[in-house]
This record gives C-alpha cells, structure tokens and sequence, in this order.
C-alpha cells in the first residue's frame, strides 16, 4: 500500500485538490494500485498546490501543481515510485524554498494527518505539554516570558507577561480564548494551522490554562473559514477521546474544557474586547480599557486571550527551551514569525523564518517578484491597517519595531504584493471604506471618521484638480483625528494605509494630476 | 449549502433548545436556526428572546450587527465574491464588478427569480491563490470572469 498525501487545506481545495485525490482513488484503482490517500495540510507552497506527494524509499517526493487530468498520466509515469514527470518537484524535505525556512509553530503543517492523534505524537506533538504539566505553573510562565514570545495577533504584547497578570488574578473561574478570528485580509496562517496541525493550538491552549489555572476555553474561529471550524472541532472531539482535554489531562490532575465559537461575519469581533461580547451573544463591540481582559474579560473573568500562533508556538517554546527559542531573532522580535505572501506574488504561501528577514527577500527571493511578472509597485504588510511600503523601502527588516521605524506595522504577518497597474488612490479609498463598513460604531471618529474619508479622497480623486490641495488638507485632518481620536487600533490605524499612499505615492492622491506641478509643490504633506 | 427546511416554530424551538444550554448562546443558536431555516423568520426573534430570557430588542440588535445573518431567504445558490486586498491585486476588483453585472444584482441582494444570493466578503484566507469566492460555501481561487461563470451556471 502506497501513501499519497492530497491536501486537504482550504487554499489547496479552491484549487482543486479534492478533484485530485478522487481521480487518484480511481485511476490507481482502474490500474490495480494499492493507494491510501491522506489528506494533509499544505506545506504552504502554494503556487504548487494541488501539492502531491507520495511516500517513496527515498522520503516523500511532491508534484504539483497537479491538476485532475494530470493523474493518469502522472500514475504511467511511475508516481507511486516517485516517478519522472514534469510535475515532479523531487523530496519534498530538500526543496529549497523550504528548506531554507526555519519550521518552529509550523513544524507539522502539512507533514502529518491532522486529525490522527497517533501522528501527532510520532511527530513531537504533547511533548511541550508533557514538560509543562511537571513543572509548577509559575515556571511555565516564566518560560513563556522568558522566550520573548510576543503576541502575534497584531499588537505584539510578550504573552508572559499577559499571562502572569491572569495567573495572579484572584478568581476560581478563568477562562483562555483563542482568537482565531484572523479578519486581515492577507493573512492566513491561522486557518492554515487549524486545518493542518490542530492538535497544536489545542495542546498551547492546555499548557495556557494550565500556567494560569484556567478551566475552560474557546476558540473564537471566524465563519468565514468553515473548513478551519469543521477540523478543529473534530479534533478536540479527538483530543478529549485521547486524554489530552477534559478531566485529568495525560493523568496530571488538571482539567480544561474546550470549545469552538463561530463569529458572524464582522471583522471588529477580532478585536479582543469585540470578541469577548461576541462570544458572550452580543452585538461585537469594543470595550474600554481598563479593566483588562486578564482582569475581568470573558463573563468578566480573568482572561488570557492570545492569537492562534501565539498559542500555537507555546508547546515548541515550552519543548525547546525558552533560551533556544529567543535565540533567533532580532532586536526585541525573538524566535520565528509566520509570514503570509500573498497577492500578485509569483510563489505565494508560508515563510516560516527567524524576524529580521527582509522585507525583499520575502517578496523578491522568497516570493519570486510578481505573479503579473511586472515590477513590484507596492507591498501591504500587516493587513488592512497597516501600510502600503513601496518597493524602494523593501530593505526593511520585519520585525516589530524595524517596521514601525518606518511607519509601517508587521501585524498578523501579512505581506500583499502589488504590481505597477496598482492604483494606489484606489487603494487608499478602500481602506476608509473598509473601514466605514466594518466600524462597531462606538466612537465617532472612526463611525464618522470613515465615511467622510471616503468622501473626501473621492472628491480627491474625481473632483476639480483645483480643489485637491484644499481636499488634501482635510483629508490630513480626517486622518489626525481618527489616529488620535479612536477607542481602538479599528479607526486609529486606518489613517496608516491612508498615509502611506499620500506620503509614497503622491502622484495617485496627493499631486493634482492635470495642473503641472509647480516647483517644490510635491503634494507631500 | 445544505438543504434547508420551511419555517416552523415547533421545529425552531427544538433547535434554540438544543443550543440554549452553553455559556452565551446566542450566536449558537442564532447560526443554527439559520442553518436549519436558511434565513432567520422575523417570528424567531420572540422565540429567541424568550428562551434565552433577552430582550426582542437584544436579539434584533445582534442579528443586525452581524452580516452573516439574513432576514430574508437567500437564493438557490449563494456566491460571495471576495474584497479584499491581495483579491484586488490580482484583480479582485473587476471580478467583484463582473460578478454584479453578470447576475444583474448589487451586493447584498438576490435575483429577481430568486436564484443566486450575491454578497461581498473581506477575505477567506485565499489570498495566496487569489482572486477568490465561495460558491454555494465551496472555495473557489485563482478565478476570473469565465471561471465565476462556469460556476454560477446551473
Ligand atoms: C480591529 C482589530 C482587529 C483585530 N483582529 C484580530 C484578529 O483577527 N486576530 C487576532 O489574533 N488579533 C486581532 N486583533 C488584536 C487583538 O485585539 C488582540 O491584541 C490579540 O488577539 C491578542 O493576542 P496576541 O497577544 O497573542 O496577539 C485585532 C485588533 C483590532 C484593533
Ligand atoms: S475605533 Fe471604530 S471599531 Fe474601534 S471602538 Fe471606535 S468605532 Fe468601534
Ligand atoms: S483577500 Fe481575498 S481571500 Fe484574502
């Protein structure tokens, strides 16, 4: 019997993976091949995918991308032996784009099957929470902190230290939620994770409950993603079955119950506040800070709220070694970080890799420039509130405070390639009617803030070339005000995209574009 | 999408039931009426709000603060054209207009023969094989005007 791995990831699927594995059951079976098809996650090449790979002597070889009537032609050509073909990428451990990666939170991702509880513990998994549940729960802390694990949802906070203020927190019940509502577009890490390793957040999320004495958790997993809904909740059906959830985890006396929430359709409920009153049943609003979620969060409990990696990198750091974990990095961002390429981007998917990456060699070396193969115009990092960087600045190195040295943010870790058809003045239109459409509605510099943007940068764009700079001023103003004015990072950082294009590209909405400049009248603010 | 049944209350009540007992039911239970129904029937929102103990004013204002809701029966088929950015960088933007003028609808809205339900959605996590949809709940990337097409055909 020959093992062929078919993803069974969402970005795999959009492209026809499931047409794939149902042409390989039945071209092997008309020729008399013994196959099993397993559907893995996606190693994240996704310019490759539908990825196959089949279990040879010599390790797992890929092909890709196979398309359904690829796979007679590809089982003539000896697949199951890892054959010759022009799809053949060769093993799969020794493609350079992937080997050059460093695989600490995605470790598993598209390796193993992600329900099979037996692969995940042939494949390192439960050894993180193995290592935690000997230890005190103040030390697991003091791991975390200790590892310089930052949040990777977007604002960066170090999750030691997040968690140290809910451990100390006097309450007998406290709950640990994972924010898997990933809303920015760009970023798709976490569904990733969640429909290749599941087992992975689940175990971070035990070892999370079990540092602060939590009894129960859910996963806020936006609706969005039902494939990413449908595996995790399969696989805390398996894990319970396995001893690794409920009553008595792995025999440690400590209980933790878990469950999955699915959002409705509104990008604020990623908002940790948001997210709470959401999973609370009510409409996704912020909250005030203080009192802090740690301090009174969900049913106004004590409450660690992480992102998906964040706890998903938390059994690996507990495993390796809080020293071994901060040993990569740079400057203050330590360990690895999930970058997501996407767009007009010719190799698309997942760079897992130390911070302190480039910016260009993501997208030139990693990415390979362009899908359109026209020059990179622009790049997106940190979804849609982060800023447009233009090619000129790619040198940037990605961490936390490299990027906001120069007005950008890293965010969830998403990185958008545009090509020079980009209209950038389009670009900075969308951001405020993004915003427009997605506020909560609290707090008026973002609810009005927004809609005016949209209006302003239209008169902008479609208006009196005479009236721009007057525009232009308001604009700026509209921008001041909703940066400074905000509850929330919703309405205080979409001026970020805004700026950016102002500042980079001015000829596409600061300049007036029929009356010729006149000397040192740029447009730049 | 699933198939789904015609409103009843007696029906409706089972499912609040099943759902009533978590922490914070109401989006649980709000999803599974619409999953059963298609839609959330305007006679839902008494029934709702008496089971969970709310206010009709409470469940009113959640089901319309989420745009996953309906109020009304969508189409047949449902498409959802995505919005996002690395959609619009690889044309997302003329996919989203075709996709309108195609069907004949704005976003939000059903056709006329009560067909296709057509909606916008900001991102599905399909940005590295972009321009992408749902179609019927189904992924769908690396599309352009034909490919959406081909799909929405019956
Ligand atoms: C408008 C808005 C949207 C957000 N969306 C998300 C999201 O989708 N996923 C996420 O993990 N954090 C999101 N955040 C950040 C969360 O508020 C919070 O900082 C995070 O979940 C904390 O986890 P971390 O420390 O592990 O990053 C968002 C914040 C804002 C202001
Ligand atoms: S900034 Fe916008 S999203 Fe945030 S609280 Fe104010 S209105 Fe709500
Ligand atoms: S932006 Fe369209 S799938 Fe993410």
């Amino acid at each position: 019997m020959t093992t062929v791995y078919v993803p069974g990831d969402s970005a795999a699927r959009a492209v026809g993976a499931d047409e794939v594995a149902l042409a390989l059951e039945s071209e092997a079976a008309l020729r008399g091949l013994p196959v099993t098809v397993v559907r893995n996650g996606s190693r994240g090449m996704h310019w490759l995918e539908p990825f196959v790979e089949v279990v040879t002597g010599d390790g797992r070889v890929g092909y890709g991308p196979v398309r359904p009537d690829d796979v007679a032609g590809l089982l003539e050509a000896g697949l199951l032996d890892g054959g010759e073909h022009p799809l053949r990428q060769g093993p799969v451990e020794r493609i350079e784009w992937l080997a050059g990666q460093q695989r600490v939170t995605f470790a598993r991702v598209g390796v193993v099957d992600p329900l099979s509880t037996s692969d995940y513990e042939a494949h390192g998994g439960l050894v993180g929470l193995r290592a935690a549940l000997a230890m005190a729960p103040s030390d697991v802390v003091a791991a975390v902190t200790d590892s310089g694990l930052r949040g990777r949802g977007g604002a960066g906070f170090p999750a030691g230290i997040k968690w140290r203020t809910v451990a100390d927190a006097p309450s007998s019940v406290k709950f640990v939620c994972a924010n898997a509502d990933e809303g920015d577009s760009g970023t798709f890490a976490d569904r990733m994770l969640m429909e290749g390793d599941p087992f992975t957040l689940i175990e971070g999320m035990v070892i999370a409950a079990y540092a602060v004495g939590a009894g129960e958790g859910y996963v806020y997993i936006r609706s969005e993603y039902p494939d990413a809904v449908r595996t995790m909740r399969r696989a805390i059906g398996a894990a319970a079955a396995a001893g690794w959830l409920g009553a008595d985890i792995l025999g440690s006396g400590f209980s933790f119950d878990l469950q999955v929430r699915v959002g409705a359709g509104a990008y604020i409920c990623g908002e940790e506040t948001a997210m709470l009153d959401s999973i609370e049943g009510k409409r996704g609003m912020v909250r005030a800070k203080p009192p802090l979620p740690a301090i009174a969060g969900l049913f106004g409990r004590p409450t660690v709220i992480n992102n998906v990696l964040t706890l998903a990198t938390v059994p690996a750091v507990v495993a390796q070694g809080a020293e071994a974990y901060a040993a990569s990095g740079v400057g203050r961002s330590r360990g690895t970080q999930v970058f997501q390429l996407a767009g007009n981007v010719a190799r698309g998917g997942i760079v897992e890799t130390a911070f302190g990456v480039s910016l260009a060699e993501l997208v030139e070396g990693y990415g390979g420039g362009t899908a359109s193969g026209r020059p990179v115009k622009a790049v997106q990092v940190g979804g849609p509130l982060g800023a447009y960087v233009p090619a000129s600045a790619m040198d940037v190195a990605m961490g936390y405070e490299e990027l906001a040295a120069i007005g950008a943010m890293l965010g969830h870790g998403g990185v958008v390639v545009f090509d020079d058809t980009a209209d950038m003045g389009q670009q900075a239109r969308f951001a405020m009617e993004f915003c427009a459409e997605e506020s909560c509605g609290k707090c008026t510099p973002c609810r009005i803030g927004a809609v005016r943007g949209v209006e302003v940068i239209d008169r902008i764009l479609v208006g009196p070339p005479e009236r721009r700079a007057d525009e232009l001023v308001v604009l700026e103003d509209l921008c001041e005000l909703m940066a400074e004015g905000s509850l929330c990072a919703m309405g205080g950082l979409t001026p970020n995209p805004v700026r950016s294009v102002i500042r980079h590209f001015p000829g596409e909405l600061g300049a007036p574009l029929v009356a010729p400049a006149a000397p040192g009248e740029t447009g730049t603010p | 999408m699933g198939a789904v049944r015609a409103w009843s209350p007696e029906r409706a009540g089972e499912v609040i039931a099943e759902h009533a007992g978590v922490r914070g039911p109401l989006l649980p239970v709000l999803h599974a009426l619409q999953e059963e129904f298609g839609y959330l029937h305007p006679d839902a929102v008494p029934l709702v709000a008496k089971a969970l103990n709310l206010s009709r004013a409470d469940v009113h204002g959640v089901i319309t603060f989420y745009s996953d809701f309906r109020t009304q029966p969508p189409g047949r088929r449902t498409v959802a054209v995505c919005r996002g950015e690395a959609c619009q960088s690889r044309g997302g933007r003329d996919l989203a207009a075709h996709a309108q003028q195609r069907l004949g609808v704005p976003f939000g809205a059903t056709t006329p023969d009560g067909e296709v339900t057509l909606d916008q959605v900001f991102c599905l996590g399909l940005c590295s094989v972009a321009p992408a949809a749902l179609v019927d709940g189904r992924v769908h990337g690396r599309l352009d005007a034909g490919a959406l097409d081909s799909l929405v055909q019956p």
